[in-house]
């Protein structure tokens, strides 16, 4: 075995061996702080058989450990617990919405994605120059701006000055594609001004990295074309940061969503979180978090395996 | 005389510099400069940093490196100014007619593309060569340069072949188009002293046989002599001095070139050893922690009050490491070390603060060895706190004193180590540790990163405050001219074992075992036809192959 | 000192400042009560009410004005927290290496893979929602960045020369780290402390909004996102207002920490 494989092996393994520590924290999180879990969910006026019902439907009685494991197995299984507002089995309701929350992430990574690229090369390509100093100006504006008052101002100037789109995303299983999409496009929008800032930012200060290598000043002194530069030469050596910089703000998209989908009341994921947040209903939490700190966990996993996989060093050992 | 391949009239080539919290500003860094070259011809230039000659040589092709412009004058090469050409031609003289080599190849070539592609990449891109014509030629180049396996080295990656290889592999890039120039940039500056006079021999052959014109840059007078026709000196982007090597040599009329010619001439007369040495270092044996290889096998050396011990080796050789273990930082697996008459704690949280005060430590960068944010006073003046509590007015005449030791005023002491030259820095730092009185002090390449004429001026003064102060040095060090100027006696070390050990006469006399020959033949001397003695009578291959 | 100083960086410490001082004086400045209904609902600007009224008939420049009091004033306190928590224990793991060193950066690596807002929603769904809260949990879920960021810069200071050099004189670690690494850290420190401080802005501004953060009826500029939104289909603008401030005070301190950053002379040289 390469020491690449070596590598991606090991870097697979302490991602799995992450996310089970991750599910450690989250549980600790939502139980083990001080004072009675009970009670902060019901409240002060709870009356004593209320407080010990929900302890036992909770669980709270047996030791933690037990009641972790039992979590962990639970989840193993596709077990992911019942809601306590309204005793409907999470996993049911959580698929449904899941498939939202990704077909909105999909389409604004489409959008994001070859745009942060195109203008991060842009931004090289005229580097210090008005264009490059226009894309900073915007994207600092942008990421001074909290993302959902960026959904209220695109919500106010697009979708109620001017009537272009939807105010309210929302999606339901009949739709065609076509509606489905002109429903989303506001928040699409607004998740692809978000990581859109900062990918550019990024992907720039990779590629002007690779432009800065010695390597590309001797491409340089060969007497190439500035299109052969960069796609004999830089390119190659800017795959692995670029893909780095994309799936850093994949995850940082799965994160706005959340924001996005309750400015939108669009039916997904993160509405589910937040709305159950509220009403404390802990077994959602749990199980929300866990999903999303999973994906978030596995988009980084990806991003380090494919630098690991693209080092020269690593594929050719000497 | 046939026409010149290069004429270059007036060149001034400026920079924009960015200090820091202040606005941009242009300076000129080159001020006007005329040379001709003749095809076939080699031209050194030759310069401290700063002397503007790599900026020269990138301006043959029309390049400026970062911030750099060219901002006036001409630069003719095959009957044209390539100043006024087009971009497309332009990009035809680069890597058709003039290529380049630099001094770092492990840099500058693509770690993500074989060598044979990158070889043969302009060749083919100038339309001078088929791909396969091409990679027949860079066969026969990469066997002419001796580089090992020439069939297949071409299909490794970059950082699958050693540094002198590497940098034989971009001769090779740059004498595959058949150019009718090549400029090498400091091309063995980063290679270690016996791999340095394969590849410069290598590049030699190469230049001749091929009957291209070359401009070769360095800072080292010798290495320029071995292999150019003439010889340019430059001073911060001035001509100094410009004529045939064997004149700039063997009769330079400037000031400044003869400083450069009889650089490395300081004569120490060496001191005999005494019965009670300062420092006794007996059979240590050490290894990094995590690591299963010993960098030290058995190491005994002495040193004596008042004297020089050179410590001299290769990269990898163990010398530093012997500078760690005696400093306290690296403790080692076996062995002892007596200091002034007591056994030194191994580890550093072990000595007392008079084991700290009498063994005191020099680096090779001064500028890290200073805190940027500390005044020279008080980088001079903490050990002077420290060990003796002295404070206020004493302090400060003490510190004026040390300054007036080291040859710097005492308007120095309020200036930080950023305001201060090369040079300057490195006399703080040795100031600093004669601040504590001590009895030895360790010097880790103390002169490596300065230029020649600098380097110079703090030998000398560490000779003369010897003298003064009765303090033996541990002089570690790569250099064997600097090991012949001041050492009283001298450690060669190779691959973590002592080799050859005596006073200087003694190890500096034959019969040599192989590896002191080697070393001692490579390093460059400043005489024509050295190169050409020195390889046909060499034993050993060198240690970078 | 004025004269050399760049525009940006002036315009962005009088924005700074004009804030500050807006929120230490909310109650002198502040045309009516925080509370108080004045008007109708969504009234247009005039001369009483310079912004309009909210959603239940309260001033809205008097609630942006308290709003920003306890905006800055929890992104402060959080940022505080944060900073020291991180910068303290970062620079310790620096210094002290070893396990010591291991046992913190793996644990900061942990909390750092769950998404920050993923993480307090999760803690906020089980404690309480009060100020202290707030700038507890938030302030310790961010000092992990700030701890990431002290330990790297005081390892790089840490292998230089000069702090070889002061341990091979004998000084104790207090002086090395203060006298000899902190003074060297201080300038990426000050910088990273206003990028902290703008997503504090950011964070407590986001919970607010979904209900997580400062509770009615106390004004903050995320809270009166939410209590505004629903106008924002009847084309009324009042939850924007929280919009213009947060981003001329996140540009503004961004402008500044920029400047801290390049005035400063870089470790490698440079002249003072």
């Amino acid at each position: 075995m390469g020491p690449a494989l070596r590598l991606v092996a090991q870097r697979l393994a302490l991602g799995l061996l992450l996310l089970l520590m991750v599910s450690v924290v989250i549980f600790a999180g939502t139980m083990i702080l001080p004072g009675d879990v009970a009670q902060s969910i019901l409240g002060q006026s709870a009356t004593p058989e209320a407080l010990a019902n929900l302890r036992e439907e909770l669980g709270v009685n047996d030791p933690a450990l037990t009641r972790y494991f039992e979590w962990l197995f639970g989840v193993f299984r596709g077990d992911l617990g019942t809601a306590l507002t309204n005793n409907q089995d999470i996993l049911t309701s959580i698929v449904g919405r899941m498939q939202n929350t990704l077909f909105l992430a999909f389409w604004a990574a489409l959008i994001s994605v070859p745009l942060a690229i195109f203008l991060g090369l842009l931004a090289v390509r005229y580097r210090n120059r008005w264009p490059d100093k226009l894309i900073s100006a915007v994207t600092l504006t942008s990421i001074s701006i909290p993302e959902f008052l960026i959904g209220y101002v695109l919500m106010y100037f697009i979708g109620v000055q001017l009537g272009w789109a939807p105010t309210v995303a929302t999606v339901y299983d009949g739709m065609s594609l076509g509606e489905k999409l002109h429903a989303i496009a506001l928040p699409v929008a607004v998740l692809t001004l978000v990581v859109l800032a900062h990918m550019m930012r990024m992907t720039r200060a990779a590629i002007l990295n690779v432009m800065q290598s010695a390597y590309v000043e001797t491409a340089e002194l060969k007497g190439l074309t500035m299109f052969k530069i960069i796609w004999r030469h830089a390119f190659p050596n800017s795959i692995a940061p670029i893909v780095n910089v994309v799936m850093l703000n994949l995850a940082y998209l799965v994160v706005g969503v959340v924001v996005i989908e309750v400015v939108f009341t669009y039916p997904g994921m993160g509405q589910y979180l937040v709305d159950h947040v509220a009403k404390r209903d802990i077994p959602v939490v749990q199980a929300c978090g866990l999903i999303f700190a999973a994906v978030y966990i596995g988009l980084n996993m990806v991003a380090d395996i494919v630098s690991i996989l693209s080092n020269p060093r690593l594929r050719h050992p000497k | 005389m046939s026409d010149p391949l290069v004429k270059v009239r007036n060149l001034k080539i400026g920079a924009t510099v960015y200090p820091p919290g202040e606005r941009p500003r242009d300076i000129e860094i080159v001020h006007g400069v005329d040379f001709d070259l003749a095809p076939g011809k080699v031209l050194g230039l030759i310069g401290e940093s700063g002397a503007g000659k790599s900026t020269i040589g990138l301006a043959t092709m029309a390049y400026g490196r970062g911030g750099v412009t060219i901002t006036g004058g001409e630069v003719w090469v095959n009957g044209r100014d390539i100043l006024k050409s087009g971009l497309r031609d332009v990009r035809n003289l680069r890597g058709g007619e003039v290529t380049y080599v630099s001094q770092s190849a492990a840099a500058s070539f693509n770690p993500a593309k074989k060598i044979m592609e990158q070889v043969i990449e302009a060749s083919v891109e100038h339309g001078k060569y088929s791909r396969s014509q091409a990679e027949e030629r860079a066969r026969a180049l990469f066997a002419k340069l001796g580089l090992p396996d020439p069939d297949n080295i071409g299909n490794r990656y970059p950082h699958q072949v050693s540094g002198g290889q590497l940098q034989r592999c971009m001769t090779a890039l740059a004498l595959c188009p058949e150019p009718d120039l090549v400029v090498f940039d400091e091309p063995t500056t980063a290679l270690d002293v016996t791999t340095q006079i394969d590849v410069l021999m290598a590049i030699k052959d190469a230049i001749r046989d091929t009957g291209v014109a070359a401009l070769y840059i360095t800072h080292d007078l010798a290495v320029v002599a071995q292999v150019s026709d003439e010889i340019m000196v430059l001073k911060m982007g001035d001509m100094v001095e410009h004529g045939q090597t064997d004149q700039i040599i063997n009769a330079p009329r400037e000031d400044y070139t003869k400083a450069l010619v009889s650089v490395r001439s300081i004569e120490h007369e060496e001191k005999k050893p005494t019965p009670d040495p300062v420092l006794r270092v007996q059979d240590i044996t050490a290894r990094y922690s995590g690591t299963k290889f010993d960098v030290l096998h058995n190491v005994s050396v002495d040193l004596h009050p008042g004297q020089t011990l050179a410590v001299v080796g290769e990269s990898g050789s163990g010398k530093s490491t012997l500078a760690r273990v005696i400093t306290g930082l690296l403790p080692p697996r076996a062995g002892n070390i007596d200091f002034a008459g007591r056994s030194l704690s191994p580890d550093l949280a072990g000595r007392t603060r008079e084991d700290l005060r009498e063994l005191q430590m020099i680096y090779q960068m001064a500028d890290v060895a200073m805190n940027p944010r500390q005044t020279v006073g008080t980088i001079i003046g903490r050990p002077l706190e420290f060990y003796f509590g002295i404070r206020g007015s004493e302090k400060r005449k003490r510190i004026i004193e040390l300054l007036d030791e080291i040859e710097l005023g005492k308007e120095f002491m309020d200036r930080y180590p950023a305001e201060l030259s090369g040079g300057q820095k490195q006399r703080v730092c040795i100031a600093r540790s004669l601040a504590a009185k001590p009895k030895m002090i360790i010097c880790d390449e103390v002169t490596s990163a300065l230029d020649p004429l600098v380097a110079d001026g703090i030998l000398k003064l560490l000779l003369d405050l010897q003298k003064i102060e009765d303090v033996a040095y541990l002089f570690i060090t790569h250099d064997l001219a600097t090991v012949r100027a001041i050492s009283d006696s001298i450690a060669v070390m190779y691959q973590g074992k002592v080799v050859r050990y005596g006073t200087k006469s003694e190890v500096l006399s034959p019969p040599f075992d192989d590896y002191t020959d080697l070393l001692l033949s490579s390093v460059p001397e400043m005489r024509l036809g050295w190169l050409e003695e020195v390889v046909a009578h060499r034993k050993m291959e060198s240690a970078g192959n | 000192m004025i004269a050399n100083t760049p525009v940006s960086a002036l315009i962005g410490l009088f924005l700074m400042a004009l804030y500050f001082l807006m929120a230490i004086f909310a109650p002198l400045i502040a045309p009516y009560g925080m509370a108080e209904v004045v008007g109708g609902v969504w009234e247009p600007a005039s001369a009483n009410h310079l912004l309009g009224t909210d959603n239940i008939g309260r001033d809205l420049l008097t609630r942006m004005i308290y709003g920003g009091r306890t905006t800055i004033f929890i992104a402060t306190a959080a940022t505080l927290v944060s900073f020291t928590t991180g910068s303290v224990l970062g620079f310790f793991a620096a210094v002290a290496g070893g396990w010591v060193d291991q046992v913190l950066s793996r644990f900061v690596d942990l909390i750092m893979s769950i998404p920050t807002l993923i993480f307090a929603l999760v803690v906020l769904s089980v404690m309480p929602v009060t100020i202290p809260v707030l700038i507890v949990v938030m302030g310790l879920l961010d000092s992990t960045r700030v701890y990431r960021l002290a330990r790297a810069v005081a390892v790089d200071i840490e292998v230089m020369d000069f702090v070889e050099a002061a341990r091979l004189r004998g000084e104790k670690t207090r002086w090395i780290i203060f006298r000899e690494i902190l003074p060297n850290a201080l300038s990426p420190l000050v910088a990273e402390m206003g990028l902290r401080f703008i997503f504090m802005v950011l964070f407590v501004s986001t919970l607010s909004f979904l209900g997580l953060g400062v509770q009615p009826p106390a004004a903050d500029w995320g809270g009166i996102v939410k209590e505004n939104k629903d106008g924002i289909v009847y084309g009324i603008g009042a939850a924007l207002w929280p919009a213009v401030a947060i981003a001329t005070l996140a540009i503004s301190v961004n402008l500044v920490a920029d400047w801290v950053l390049n005035r400063t002379t870089s470790l490698k040289g440079g002249r003072g």
